[in-house]
């Protein structure tokens, strides 16, 4: 075979909380991260997103004290992003547990960032986060900072100039899709992942299996996050990937 | 007494999710060190690794006495060595990432960038591939493990190939020989493959 279509659940995190609660399985506390990824290893989620919604730099240690519990009862990959602004940010996420750190506002504002990442701990653990809004027909523009402010940067330029920094993946977001349940915004996947020879993971919008299967092949996307599906128990991570298999891509086998 | 299990800090990204899984898998005396003097006294030997072939190695290099103890403790003790993904790497001759880079030279072979052949694949060879032993070995079984890599293993001689995978092309997954094995997935990160896999590294007698 080749490489599995990543399933990727993604926890949001503010000061070490999870803001949206998980209730798909009894945990002791549906707040606490750590007792969710432990959850989501169980379910054999390919990989695992924290995003720290709430990072502020006085507050980072919160975040990599989760990423330190979480490494040592899940051994699963984990991507943690929000907040991070320098190479010294990232190391202390990767040397903390985590195996990949996703890089947005900072990106956009000093992209060096990026190349900073990669040069000193690989492209493969460098995830460039895009949060793109749709401006046109055909022409998506990017947002920083959870997709409040407007940059007038083009989002398939961007994306090509993460690519070529030293990016080892892009995390593609619409931010007219994120939590409308109404699928991923497809034309705007499909344009980045057509521009870039690295994998680029579909973010924003999920509502049901079928979207996953349409990101995957009518967006052209390597893995797929979802957050709310998972979370509220709609489905679980075996039924999306015997929904990616049933509908001819390669995905994993939960035992 | 217990086995000292001599895990290799040289400031490796995935030291600390190695060590927890080794725990997980039931190892009792794993030693977190930068001491070669530990290193050459160990019963079990474990290379971490992530990021450029050519920085890890310098970083090893660095450790004064490093490679020399590793040498004298897996090459002329034999004890059991486990190198992973980088430090799998690293047992190649040389590595070209960013220039030619010197590697420990213990299992003949060059590691090269993967090859983008195609839209469809993609670099770095990220997420959930095949582990297919190609031979019997003690610590491979078929499964699927973790991958995150953008550079590959290109074995000199094919009978030190231990076990395969597909991304585009057939990509080295392990690679060994005698009492050396190195895995290109992260066992640390392939959830109970990987514990297992770790597992019969600690009871491994080669």
């Amino acid at each position: 075979m080749t490489v599995r279509i990543r399933v990727i659940p993604c926890l949001d995190v503010a000061d070490g909380r999870v803001v949206k609660g998980v209730n798909f399985v009894d945990l002791k506390d549906a707040g606490d991260p750590v007792e969710q990824a432990r959850a989501y290893d169980a379910a054999g989620a390919d990989e695992l997103c924290f995003l720290d919604i709430g990072a502020s730099h006085e507050k980072r240690d919160t975040i990599i004290d989760v990423v330190r519990r979480t490494a040592e009862v899940c051994f699963m990959p984990v991507t943690v992003g929000g907040g991070v602004r320098t190479a010294d940010d990232a190391r202390a996420l990767l040397m903390a547990g985590a195996d990949k750190v996703a890089v947005n506002s900072a990106a956009v504002s000093r992209p060096e960032v990026v190349s900073d990442i990669a040069g000193r701990f690989g492209s493969q653990c460098m995830v460039a986060s895009i949060d793109a809004r749709r401006v046109d027909e055909s022409r998506w523009e990017i947002f920083t900072h959870g997709g409040r402010t407007p940059t007038a940067i083009d989002a398939l330029e961007h994306a090509v100039r993460m690519a070529e920094l030293g990016a080892g993946e892009l995390l593609v977001t619409s931010m007219d899709r994120d939590g409308t349940r109404d699928g991923y915004d497809l034309a705007l996947t499909r344009a980045i992942a057509d521009a870039v020879s690295i994998p680029v993971v579909a973010s924003g919008g999920v509502g049901n299996l079928d979207h996953m299967v349409d990101g995957v092949i009518k967006g052209g996307a390597n893995a797929v996050l979802a957050a709310s599906i998972f979370h509220f128990g709609q489905h679980s991570i075996s039924e999306a990937h015997d929904a990616l298999r049933a509908a001819g891509l390669p995905a994993r086998r939960n035992s | 007494m217990a086995e000292t299990i001599a895990l290799i800090d040289y400031g490796a990204g995935n030291l600390h999710s190695v060590h927890n899984a080794l725990i997980a898998a039931g190892a009792s005396g794993v030693v977190v060190t930068a001491d070669p003097d530990v290193v050459a006294a160990a019963d079990r030997i474990v290379l971490p690794g992530v990021g450029a072939f050519g920085a890890c190695r310098d970083a090893l290099a660095g450790i004064d006495g490093m490679i020399a103890a590793m040498d004298e403790r897996v090459r002329q003790d034999a004890v059991p060595f486990l190198g992973i993904c980088v430090g799998m790497q690293l047992l190649a001759d040389k590595g070209i990432e960013f220039g030619d880079h010197q590697g420990l030279g213990w299992i003949g072979g060059t590691v090269h960038a993967i090859p983008a052949p195609s839209a469809d694949i993609k670099v770095p060879h990220m997420g959930w591939n095949d582990v297919t032993p190609t031979a019997g070995h003690d610590l491979l079984e078929a499964g699927e493990a973790y991958y995150l890599h953008g550079y590959h293993f290109d074995a000199a001689d094919t009978d030190d190939i231990l076990a395969t995978t597909h991304h585009g092309m057939q990509l080295v997954s392990a690679i060994g020989r005698d009492n050396i094995v190195g895995v290109q997935f992260h066992p640390e990160k392939s959830q109970a493959y990987g514990l297992a896999f770790l597992k019969r590294f600690l009871e491994w007698k080669p």
